[in-house]
């Protein structure tokens, strides 16, 4: 008996009053019967059944009874509303809601800023404020003060575009000024800045004597970093960098350290990240290697830190740098450097919406 | 630096596998950009058994054989071979393999008789000119077995990328060295065939001058040649290389020429040094001098180019003239011919930035003077003369005449340095044990010459590694054969900078953000394009002409890129960009540098909405108006915007013109709407923060003025003398309307303003505002002849 009691069957039908307002339009129309049905709704029983009730248990369940009819006619009819099929049309002032909003222009910043911005904020973390510096250079900033050796064969990597500012600096022969070929120069004048320790992070604009191409543009970004103190050492370049490639890659990135040669860096290194499209099981991304080069590093070479008037002896400290447009390119999957500098709207629109 | 798998295995004494070579490499620090299968086409060739030859019945020299290819079946060949011999091995082409000449086979009959494949020559298989038979195979493989798993010909080319730093990385034997550490096992110098050995004497070590063989051997530019062997041979036969030669060099990618100029190339691609061979009977003198060029001479190279010297340049002469260029290339008269029989063999030293120089001034690299230019080793130079020697002597004959000699004026050593454990750690880390410090010094080939008794130790490096000047790249040594991945990956406790960030970057983004908020979208342009003024600075070394300067403004490259828009039919265009220009600066100094932020807009003003019918005006210049507004706010403090010109232009609050905004001209479609555009200087100081001002309690009054303005007065003008006669209550002066047309007098508008007024302790009352007003009023009329329009 304790079932069919009217307040248990009450108890029992409040839940489903919620969830009128996730019904369609047919289980509306079953649930409607099964609660109000005049013949066999469960409510309707119910409030017929009243009449065998002692008269004070009567008045207390009729009101709850008569109270939740009214709550289930109002769900019921309002639910069929919303899902009536002119529910546009018949908005508020007869309005169609299913016309289109009126929208504005959206803008965004390029690609490659959210990368630069990205890779700054992670180092920003890691105690590294941003230092910037000229894209105009002398040869000396560019290439003497960082350890290439006087016209060596090591500026071959580094096709360098020269100025024609006048004067009789001759290419050669350190006062030449050039566009910088790295953002490197911006260590030097960090460091001739004051003293250490230093931790900055250096993003900016370079150029190379390089005709464009699907992988290579004469203008390309850099974000270089530099630390420098008193027992920095080649550990720290590894955890260091670990851990950006954790925070911009994913948690799980694995990274591989290759010795490499840089004239302003010395151990000098590659480091390739795992592939972050296949997790290191080869693809078309990473050349079915697992691997992609991200950057290059080392530990600063004395020579660097005496230059800048920096005793090596007593500090030490590393160094990288890597590109962002190639980040960009693997992270969006654009398969050429000119769509970066075309300024083209659809792809701008396409990208701004990406994370 | 092309590299031979087989050439290393010679070196190594071991079968290596050529993906796990670029493995090992790459973790030493040498890329191995590509493995290039030599032989392609070879894959489908088997060890095929002849069981049984017969007669072919209708021709006499061909043969019938029956075949065991592995496959169970036995083939039925038809060969014309005249040595295929029953119970032989021979490498067997089945039906449907295609052959490196690009021949297919297919199951034929030949003269009445089918045959199904052929067995193969060395030619057939592109493995050398010989065609006397089929190649008899000597080998237990079973039929059926891939031929290149058996034959001595299967051979991977590395294409090692080989860093400015590591010249002992462009001879085989410094990649063997490379890796036989990595192995954990030995290498040395792969026997040379049909050699008894290195027979050559020890040069006769001398100063600046001496002979051999009867030829003047002299040094006349020590600085540019510090060091000269050479070796007379006589009695030579110059002519085809043997197979293992001619093998070696077209496995690196040279071209087989002769006997003798392959040897050379042999030991170039083996001891990274690069020799020359000349033909004593073509030397007056007969004499080999090396010396600078004299006034006016002049060489024809070996690439038949006839090129003038210059004084700078080292060069190699006879007693009369120069018959080659240090370091870079031969000369034409003195090469070695097919009828040469004597030879005067050059192995020297020529100082790199000589040799760097010369063949940039000259426009003429080399194998050779790449090499030179990196360093070859100074000190290794016997080494190579016997080698060379002996690998002549092995395949064209010919004896030494008289004992080789060694020019050296100044003796010198490869450099001692002095080596701490204890910086070792400072530098990497962690402690690497004394005794795998020692062992991986050794590996490179240095001479541990003392113990770390006294806190340090002294190296003896080798020579063939120029790189290696100071303590700290023995540390990278250490580093780098200890396995950068075998050290330890901690984020330990650090010290942050002192220095502040740059102020420009926190000023950037919150340009970026403004300007992505009305809009626009931000794009990176090339900062190299066409003169544009005085002030442009060219480039010395262009790419093209069209990049032959540094921008001096942002905006003709937006410009361009909103008309790479257009031609892609987009009409709605809304672009920025933050970047620097270039103006020429003092004579002889760095260009002054500009950071500066321009944007372009132009086509709809709003995205088309059905709820205007799908019309959406332009953007006009009130539109531009705001964005310049509102951009030069935030890209320089107090900036002010004025009409100059028909345009309008920021200025600093120090004056200075910072920024320029008005319609841009373009290449535009006759679709496409007008180019609005604004270049703006940005300040990048760090901007004081704004201060908070009470907000206002009492209510404000406003009152509307309807003025007949005269041509020629300017609203800005009139909107200064309302705000300067209105008193001290008025808060605001805003143009509300204008009107031109009908109903006014000629040469006349209607323009609107809006008064609005407040005390900051008080309510107004009506009075007090009307008295401004009439003032107001007053002075208009008075002053400026405005009157009120009539209503």
């Amino acid at each position: 008996m304790a079932e069919s009691h009217p307040q248990s069957l009450l108890d029992a039908l409040r839940p489903r009053l919620a969830a009128v307002a996730g019904l369609d339009a047919d289980a509306l129309e079953a649930e409607q019967i099964a609660v109000l049905g005049r013949k066999s709704g469960a409510l309707t029983a119910l409030l017929r059944s009243l009449a065998a009730l002692p008269p004070e248990e009567r008045r207390a369940v009729g009101a709850a009874a008569n109270e939740l009819r009214q709550a289930f006619e109002a769900a019921f009819e309002a639910r069929a509303a919303a899902l009536a099929p002119a529910a546009g049309a018949a908005g508020a002032a007869g309005l169609d809601l299913t016309m289109p909003g009126r929208r504005r222009w959206v803008g965004a910043e390029h690609p490659v800023t959210r990368v630069v911005e990205e890779i700054c904020e992670i180092f920003h973390g890691l105690g590294f404020n941003r230092a910037i510096g000229p894209e105009a250079e002398t040869e000396w900033m560019n290439f003497g003060a960082l350890n290439f050796p006087a016209d060596h064969p090591a500026m071959d990597m580094h096709d360098t575009f020269y100025l024609d500012v006048g004067g009789d600096a001759r290419p050669g022969d350190g006062k030449a000024v050039l566009l910088r070929t790295h953002t490197s120069p911006v260590q030097i004048r960090t460091m001739l800045a004051g003293p250490p320790p230093y931790r900055v992070v250096i993003p900016g604009v370079v150029y190379r004597k390089d005709p464009f191409d699907p992988s290579h543009a004469p203008v390309f970004w850099q974000v270089e970093g530099l630390a420098v103190d008193e027992g920095i050492s080649f550990v720290d370049l590894k955890g260091t960098l670990l851990h950006f490639a954790r925070q911009f890659f994913s948690p799980t990135t694995k990274v591989r350290f290759r010795p490499s040669f840089f004239p302003f860096t010395e151990p000098s290194a590659e480091m390739d990240v795992s592939c972050y499209l296949c997790g290191g099981d080869g693809c078309s991304a990473c050349k079915g290697t697992g691997w992609m080069e991200i950057l290059g590093c080392g530990m600063v070479h004395p020579k660097v830190l005496e230059n800048c008037g920096v005793d090596a002896e007593r500090y030490t400290g590393f160094a990288f740098g890597m590109g962002p447009q190639r980040i960009a390119m693997l992270r969006y999957g654009i398969p050429d450097i000119r769509l970066l500098f075309e300024g083209d709207m659809r792809f701008l629109a396409q990208l701004g919406r990406a994370r | 630096m092309n590299v031979s798998r087989r050439w290393l295995e010679a070196f190594l004494r071991r079968p290596l596998d050529s993906a796990d070579v670029a493995r090992r490499l790459a973790a030493l620090g040498a890329t191995v950009d590509a493995i290039e299968p030599l032989h392609p086409g070879l894959e489908q060739v088997v060890v095929a058994l002849v069981r049984e030859v017969r007669p072919h019945p209708n021709a006499d020299r061909l043969r019938l054989c029956d075949v065991d290819d592995g496959s169970g079946t036995p083939r039925h060949v038809v060969c014309g071979a005249p040595n295929v011999t029953a119970g032989k091995k021979y490498p067997f082409a089945p039906v449907g393999s295609t052959l490196p000449g690009g021949l297919t086979l297919e199951k034929r009959k030949i003269r009445g008789e089918v045959s199904e494949g052929m067995l193969c020559s060395a030619r057939e298989l592109g493995l050398g000119q010989e065609h006397d038979g089929i190649l008899e195979l000597t080998t237990d493989a079973a039929p059926g077995t891939s031929f290149l798993a058996v034959a001595d010909i299967a051979d991977d080319r590395l294409v090692v990328d080989v860093t400015p730093n590591r010249p002992d990385l462009l001879g085989h034997k410094g990649v063997a060295r490379e890796l036989a550490f990595s192995f954990g096992g030995t290498f040395r110098l792969p026997a040379v065939p049909g050699s008894d050995g290195p027979a050559m004497p020890t040069p006769l070590r001398s100063g600046a001058e001496a002979s051999t063989g009867g030829v003047r051997v002299a040094i006349e530019d020590a600085v540019g040649c510090p060091r000269f062997l050479g070796a007379v041979l006589r009695g030579v036969r110059v002519g085809a290389s043997p197979e293992w030669l001619r093998a070696r060099v077209e496995a690196i990618g040279m071209r087989s020429i002769n006997n003798v100029v392959d040897a050379t190339n042999c030991v170039m691609f083996e001891l990274n040094q690069p020799m020359h061979a000349y033909d004593v009977s073509r030397l007056k003198g007969p004499a080999v001098v090396a010396r600078r060029a004299r006034p006016g001479e002049r060489l024809t190279t070996l690439d038949g180019a006839d090129r003038p010297l210059a004084g700078s340049m080292t060069v190699i002469a006879d007693a009369e003239s120069a018959i080659g260029v240090a370091g870079v290339m031969g000369g034409a008269h003195s090469e070695v011919t097919p009828e040469t029989t004597d030879l005067f063999l050059e192995c020297a030293y020529f100082e790199p930035q000589g040799v760097r120089a010369t063949r940039r001034q000259l426009g003429l690299s080399s194998e050779a003077s790449y090499r030179f230019e990196r360093g070859v080793d100074l000190w290794n130079g016997p080494e190579v003369l016997r080698r060379a020697v002996e690998i002549i002597q092995a395949t064209a004959g010919g004896s030494l005449d008289g004992d080789p000699v060694d020019l050296f004026p100044q003796v010198s050593h490869p450099p001692r340095i002095f080596l701490r454990p204890a910086r070792v750690t400072q530098v990497l880390g962690v402690e690497v044990p004394w005794d795998a410090i020692e062992r991986y010094l050794v590996a490179i080939g240095a001479t541990v010459v003392s113990k770390p008794d006294d806190g340090r130790i002294a190296v003896d490096v080798p020579g063939w590694r120029p790189d290696l000047v100071a303590e700290i790249d023995l540390i990278e040594e250490v580093a780098r054969l200890h396995g950068y991945d075998n050290f330890p990956t901690e984020l330990r406790p650090f010290r942050v900078g002192d220095l502040p960030s740059a102020a420009s970057e926190g000023i950037d983004g919150r340009l970026r953000q403004g300007l992505v908020a009305e809009g626009l979208f931000e794009v990176q342009t090339l900062p190299l394009g066409p003169a544009a003024g005085a002030e442009s600075v060219r480039v010395l070394n262009p790419l093209s002409a069209e990049e032959g300067y540094l921008r001096a403004r942002l905006l003709p490259g937006l410009i361009r890129r909103v008309e790479g828009n257009w031609a892609a039919h987009i009409r709605d265009v809304r672009l920025f960009e933050l970047g620097t220009v270039f103006l020429a600066g003092e004579v002889g100094s760095p260009p002054r540098e500009e950071h500066r932020v321009a944007g372009v807009i132009t086509g709809a003003r709003e995205p088309a909405h059905w709820s205007a019918s799908g019309k959406s005006p332009d953007v006009d210049l009130w539109d531009l108006r705001a964005l310049f507004e509102s951009t030069a706010a935030l890209a320089y403090p107090g900036a002010t915007v004025q009409v100059e010109g028909g345009e309008w232009v920021a200025h600093a609050p120090g004056g200075q013109v910072i920024g320029w905004a008005g319609v841009a001209s373009a290449d535009a479609p006759p679709w496409a709407a007008p180019v609005l555009g604004f270049e703006l200087l940005v300040e990048s100081s760090p901007r004081s923060a704004p201060r908070f001002e009470p907000l206002p309690v009492n209510p404000a009054v406003t009152r509307d003025l309807a003025l007949l303005v005269p041509a020629g007065i300017a609203a800005a003008a009139l909107g200064d003398a309302i705000r300067k006669s209105a008193g001290r209550l008025i808060e605001a002066v805003e143009v509300l309307d204008e009107y031109r047309g009908a109903g006014l007098p000629a040469g006349h508008r209607g323009l609107a303003f809006r008064l609005r007024y407040r005390a900051a302790d008080r309510t107004l009352r009506d009075q007090e505002v009307d008295a401004s007003v009439t003032k107001v009023l007053t002075v208009l009329r008075e002053q400026h002849g405005i009157e009120l329009r009539a209503s």
